[in-house]
């Protein structure tokens, strides 16, 4: 089965400014879906350190959101560095944002793991020095 | 009561259907439709953005007018304490009060005294730590209506007191009726507003059942009338009315109920753009380290209301002389958590979708798929011309059958061009057909 809707955003490189766009604008689609709220919150929470993650680890990158009878997808993929051990990176406190990133507040070391805590499935899939592909699926019921 | 009440409301002959109101509406519930601003009911929160932004002052807040003290025995006035930013430093509070007793008020009490109160039982629910962070503030109605309608997942946050105006309106009552052996119905008690949002939360709340406000006015309508009773008042006058202290007056500006709070975790935002701006950050857990957050919908708090006389900035001054005058900090209290049970909601808020395209989500699919088709089709420039705020906007009337793919004037002169070809090439081949047909006849003869 195709998706009903289906939109693409681009993430920005280093520009925390803009990062969240993506997810914000998801966030009102649903709304004027009426969609539960509770999955809303979900679904922007994740999509958001998704796009974080692309923004601060990934030079930046793009999202795919795709809304179906029963569920939303969203992938998000950059082609950035890569991740060396995903088993690490997903534990919570490991980082490796830089000092300046930690100083404004972001790189705490929970971003894949709140995905994780918001999302009914979870893929993560990345190979050094080619990218990385995070896979969000939450259902609406 | 009806099921929508408004202050905020529209004078037809004035509007001339220009776009300023649709454009800045933070909740997009102006249309211009037949070249008459129209208001959707369901979505007004009535913040009074389109009152400022109105050049024709077209949109107006309706308030009670002050012949409606006529109705009561004893009248209390309930001033905002952003009503003490309108007068320069020469007006000291004493004196404001006292001219409020020359204006036909039996009593005042003053709203910023509530203020401090409602600070302390704030001070103990954040102690108390039982309660959904960031906590926000409730003083402003604009704010309230704007969760209630666009933010379902922060209506768990909001600090559900009831807001100073109320609190003042149950004190005085209160207190007239025990010390002056008047029945509570023919004690009037009325608030001196700097906005239209209060006018609606007394005429239809959503904290509980019924205000016990009797009367709301603008401060505009009062403003020149209190300045010529002031004149006859000396300037360093004596005046027991007043019963706040520097807290309760610097809640009429931005910042002043977090400053009241006396904790460092607190935020102040103000303007609606702004406060929405926030929620979003609150909405993505991208907010931290925040217990307490105070929005309030104008620029510079309540000093910036719609229905104030002066500035906001000048106001702002103003009131900061008012505050380094008073004599306390607040009222001391030896109250705990306990005391202030009746300070909390009766009511609770429901979530209102108003953004929702239809009842049923496979339905509103439907609809999205369209409306996203439509508003690709359409030029993006946002102009307002078709009535609607933005391309979007458009789209999404159009998907709910209240308006054309030609209200866009793009749209429609590209139909006008199409037309137009149609036309040409209509004309052409009737002409060749003419052409031909009248050789034909040549040659016959």
């Amino acid at each position: 089965m195709s998706s009903l809707i289906r939109k693409e955003y681009d993430i920005p490189a280093n520009d925390f400014s803009r990062a969240g766009e993506a997810s914000s604008n998801v966030r009102k689609l649903l709304t004027q879906l009426g969609v539960n709220p509770t999955i809303i919150k979900r679904t922007s929470i994740a999509m958001y350190e998704a796009e974080l993650n692309a923004v601060i680890h990934g030079n930046g990158g793009k999202a795919r959101v795709e809304i179906f009878e029963d569920r939303i997808e969203i992938l998000v993929y950059d082609e950035g560095p890569g991740i060396a051990d995903i088993e690490l990176a997903m534990q919570e406190g490991y980082s490796t944002a830089p000092d300046y990133i930690r100083e404004m507040g972001f790189g705490a070391g929970m971003g894949l793991s709140n995905i994780k805590k918001n999302s009914d499935k979870f893929v993560i899939e990345s190979e050094l020095n080619k990218g990385t592909r995070v896979y969000i699926t939450i259902y609406l019921y | 009561m009806a099921e929508y009440f408004h202050s905020v409301t529209l004078e037809k002959e004035k509007c001339r259907g220009c776009t300023n109101c649709i454009k800045h509406c933070p909740t997009e519930a102006i249309r211009v439709r037949n070249g008459k601003a129209m208001i959707i009911n369901e979505r007004c929160i009535d913040c009074g953005e389109c009152i400022r932004v109105c050049p024709y002052h077209a949109k107006k807040a309706v308030t009670d007018p002050l012949s409606v003290m006529n109705e009561y025995e004893f009248r209390v006035a309930l001033p905002a304490p952003s009503l003490y930013g309108q007068f320069g430093k020469e007006y000291s509070r004493e004196r404001i009060l006292k001219g409020l007793t020359e204006l036909g008020f039996d009593w005042v009490f003053e709203v910023a005294r509530a203020a401090e109160i409602v600070s302390d039982a704030t001070r103990h629910i954040l102690k108390s730590g039982k309660v959904r962070k960031p906590l926000i503030s409730s003083a402003c109605p604009a704010v309230v209506r704007l969760i209630q309608v666009r933010f379902p997942n922060l209506i768990n946050n909001i600090l559900k007191l009831e807001s100073p105006m109320e609190v003042a309106a149950r004190i005085a009552k209160q207190t007239v009726v025990s010390e002056k052996n008047i029945p509570a119905e023919k004690v009037g008690v009325f608030f001196i507003s700097p906005c239209a949002a209060k006018v609606t939360s007394v005429k239809a709340p959503y904290e509980k059942k019924e205000s016990s406000v009797n009367g709301v006015f603008s401060i505009k309508d009062i403003h020149i009338k209190l300045m010529e009773k002031m004149k006859n008042i000396p300037p360093d006058c004596d005046c027991e009315l007043v019963s706040s202290g520097a807290y309760g007056v610097g809640w009429a500006g931005s910042g002043g109920e977090c400053a009241a709070l006396e904790r460092p975790k607190t935020l102040a935002v103000h303007g609606i753009h702004n406060v929405i701006a926030i929620f979003e950050e609150i909405v993505e857990e991208k907010l931290k380290d925040v217990d307490f957050v105070e929005a309030l919908s104008c620029i510079e708090g309540c000093l910036g209301g719609p229905l104030t006389a002066v500035n906001p900035f000048v106001a702002k001054t103003n009131l900061k002389c008012q505050v380094n005058r008073a004599k306390s900090k607040d009222f001391s209290s030896e109250n705990t958590a306990a005391d202030y049970q009746d300070l909390l909601w009766t009511k609770d808020m429901e979530y209102k979708p108003i953004l929702k395209l239809d009842e049923n989500v496979m339905k509103a699919m439907i609809k999205m798929q369209k409306l996203e088709e439509i508003n690709d089709g359409l030029p993006g420039l946002d102009c307002g011309a078709c009535g609607s705020p933005n391309c979007r906007a458009l789209a999404e009337d159009i998907v709910r059958g209240l308006a054309f793919e030609t209200d866009c004037i793009f749209k429609l002169r590209e139909k006008v061009s199409d037309l137009a070809d149609q036309m040409k090439a209509f004309e052409h081949i009737y002409r060749t057909k003419q052409d031909g047909s009248g050789r034909g006849k040549t040659n016959d003869g």
